[in-house]
């Protein structure tokens, strides 16, 4: 792989090709039992406690449907513009690999329960928000697959091991893999349109309730497609990039491999069609195996299972109970709000609207609630590289604080160190503000020597201001603020001084 | 037309995991082949208004509860493996053919 470090910029390769991508996310459905037998499905669960003779594939065990797994499919299905198939199968692709007891898994193959949606999504451009229609070709379900930890040699990865542990408890948990039609014409949106579409269908699955849809869990993975051509040529061979399992990898996948590809294409090379693995730790892939051509898996109709052909009465019901869809909500969020649409797009690109939600409910200024979301703490979560939710603050803390903001005793300095402190897991709020002092100086005393000590320090300044120029008093609210370590209130700082030199705005 | 080569006896081998011969190559294809003429015979008794079918019975949307109920005894299911470590199955290293 000598061409595997020669890499053009995004920018540039833009210039000269155009991305086709294509997304396969697979979605872990939040039921209580696996898909073919009555196993628990409980995350976390130790080690092969949540076998059966079913989903070990012992000898004469026999699998039967889960019916609330057919259904939740049926909704997404709905929920996804989707057609649901009047008669449909199973399908078994073979192959060999031990996360599979039975050496084959339970699919669907040519005949998907649902097919033919699509998923409006918004990206931010330069000229506003756009909506990119994302059409979906299938939706079918699957069983998910047991987890392997590689042991001995260097890395923990599959190279260099010299034997796995595999551990059944995942193995036949409901697993729905949702398939897009190939998206064409995204040109540089390519990373933030999959971005918006991964974010979109996550925002789905959560308003169905079929799924916990937390991707560092793996309840809900992404693969990558992406092929790149000239303006005008024919498609290229397209990659498959797995692994991919947070919303941020699913930008950054799309943009190194577009990256690799246009560096493998303008050096005359060409692009293999393989499966590749992402690295959340560089935001690189590296290659896997060449793609065994789907024939190679010998599907054939599960003879275990009988089809499923869901009454179209079945289905009007499940389609009259879906809930408010997302796109829905948003735009009745946007008004109760008073919100524009990007900042909106804002909001469901950084993963907050459950969290604004959720800290309005707690009592803060949707506002304040926005502010804190999409400011502060979505800069902490991307230095940390983590999910806004996942992010170590709840909506009762941030209600704290604006409290204490509304009420003097804080400032917007001193609430962002104090979310410094409870980030850092130095405790609650009002644990941060104690230990490290956190308190706005409200003592007159205190701020008018600091006052005038900063007026005595900057006489040209005094005079701007005697003279009219209200604008000029900054630079001694500054001053102050600097003395006081920024525990002061600036307003207030500014208010003292005026009075001070006896100026009224 | 029921034929199957050699070569597609070869790749079937592969994907099974078989380290076959070049004799046994060809016992096989010959043998398979018997077998798939047999089932093309099926295919030309079946009148047009029968349609091919995956499963004996005809009996559509057999569905269970989503209820969850115990499963097996771990040190029962370990004990039946080859090699455990860890409450796992322990199985030998994987995929050499990847790293061809």
């Amino acid at each position: 792989m000598s061409n595997a470090q020669l890499t053009v910029p995004f920018d540039e390769a833009m210039t000269r090709y155009e991305p086709i991508i294509g997304l396969e996310v697979h979605v872990e459905l939040g039921t209580n039992s696996k898909m073919f037998c009555s196993c628990a499905t409980a995350f976390g669960a130790p080690p092969n406690t949540q076998v059966c003779p079913v989903c070990l594939g012992l000898p004469g065990s026999m699998p039967v449907l889960n019916k609330v797994a057919v259904e939740s499919t049926i909704r997404i299905g709905l929920a996804l513009n989707c057609e649901i198939a009047t008669w449909c199968r199973f399908a078994r692709k073979n192959y060999f690999y031990p996360d599979m007891p039975k050496d084959y898994q339970v699919s669907q193959y040519d005949e998907p329960l649902c097919t033919n949606g699509w998923l409006d999504v918004t990206v931010a451009t330069d000229d506003g928000p756009q909506v990119v229609r994302v059409e979906i070709e299938r939706v079918h379900m699957e069983e998910d697959t047991g987890k392997l930890t590689h042991a001995g040699g260097a890395t923990g990865r599959i190279h260099g091991a010299d034997y796995s542990l595999v551990d059944y408890n995942r193995a036949g948990i409901p697993l729905i893999e949702i398939v897009t039609k190939t998206v064409i014409g995204t040109g540089p949106l390519a990373p933030a349109v999959a971005r918006a579409y991964v974010a979109e269908l996550r925002d789905v699955m959560r308003a169905l309730g079929v799924s916990d849809v937390r991707m560092e869990e793996g309840s809900l993975r992404c693969d990558v497609n992406l092929s790149l051509n000239e303006p005008g040529a024919g498609w290229g061979t397209r990659s498959e990039t797995k692994n991919v399992n947070s919303l941020r990898s699913v930008e950054r996948a799309v943009h190194s491999e577009i990256e690799r590809q246009a560096g493998v294409l303008d050096g005359g090379g060409r692009v293999i069609q393989e499966t590749r693995h992402f690295h959340e730790d560089t935001g690189r892939s590296t290659s896997g195996r060449s793609k065994e051509q789907a024939e190679d898996y010998r599907y054939f109709p599960e003879p275990d299972l009988v089809p499923i052909a869901p009454t179209r009465s079945w289905v009007e019901e499940l389609r009259a109970e879906l809930p408010e869809v997302p796109s829905v909500k948003r735009a009745r969020l946007q008004s109760t709000w008073g919100i524009n649409e990007f900042e909106l797009a804002t909001l469901v690109n950084a993963g907050a609207v459950e969290l604004v939600e959720s800290s309005i409910a707690a009592g803060v200024d949707p506002a304040a609630a926005r502010k804190w979301w999409t400011g502060e703490l979505l800069r902490v979560a991307n230095e940390r590289g983590v999910e806004l939710a996942d992010l170590p603050v709840t909506a009762t803390q941030i209600a704290r604080v604006e409290s204490l903001i509304a009420d003097g005793s804080l400032n917007d300095k001193l609430a962002r160190q104090v979310f410094e402190g409870v980030l850092a897991g130095e405790g609650d709020v009002d644990v941060v503000i104690a230990q490290r002092g956190l308190a706005v100086v409200s003592d007159d005393g205190a701020l008018l020597a600091a006052i005038d000590e900063a007026l005595a320090a900057q006489p040209d300044v005094v005079e701007k201001i005697k003279s009219g120029k209200i604008q000029a008093a900054g630079a001694i609210v500054g001053a102050v603020m600097k003395t006081t370590k920024g525990q002061a209130d600036a307003a207030k700082v500014r208010a003292l001084l005026l009075d001070r030199l006896g100026v009224s705005e | 037309m029921t034929a199957i080569t050699r070569d597609e006896v070869a790749h079937l081998a592969k994907l099974a995991r078989l380290d076959l011969s070049g004799a046994e190559l060809d016992h096989y294809a010959g043998q398979l082949a018997v077998i798939l003429q047999s089932v093309a015979r099926i295919g030309e008794v079946a009148a047009d208004d029968i349609p091919p079918t995956s499963h004996p019975v005809p009996v559509e949307n057999v569905f269970r509860d989503d209820i969850a109920m115990p499963g097996l005894d771990r040190a029962e299911v370990l004990a039946a493996a080859p090699a455990t470590e860890d409450h796992r199955f322990r199985v030998p290293r994987i995929l050499d053919e990847e790293e061809a």
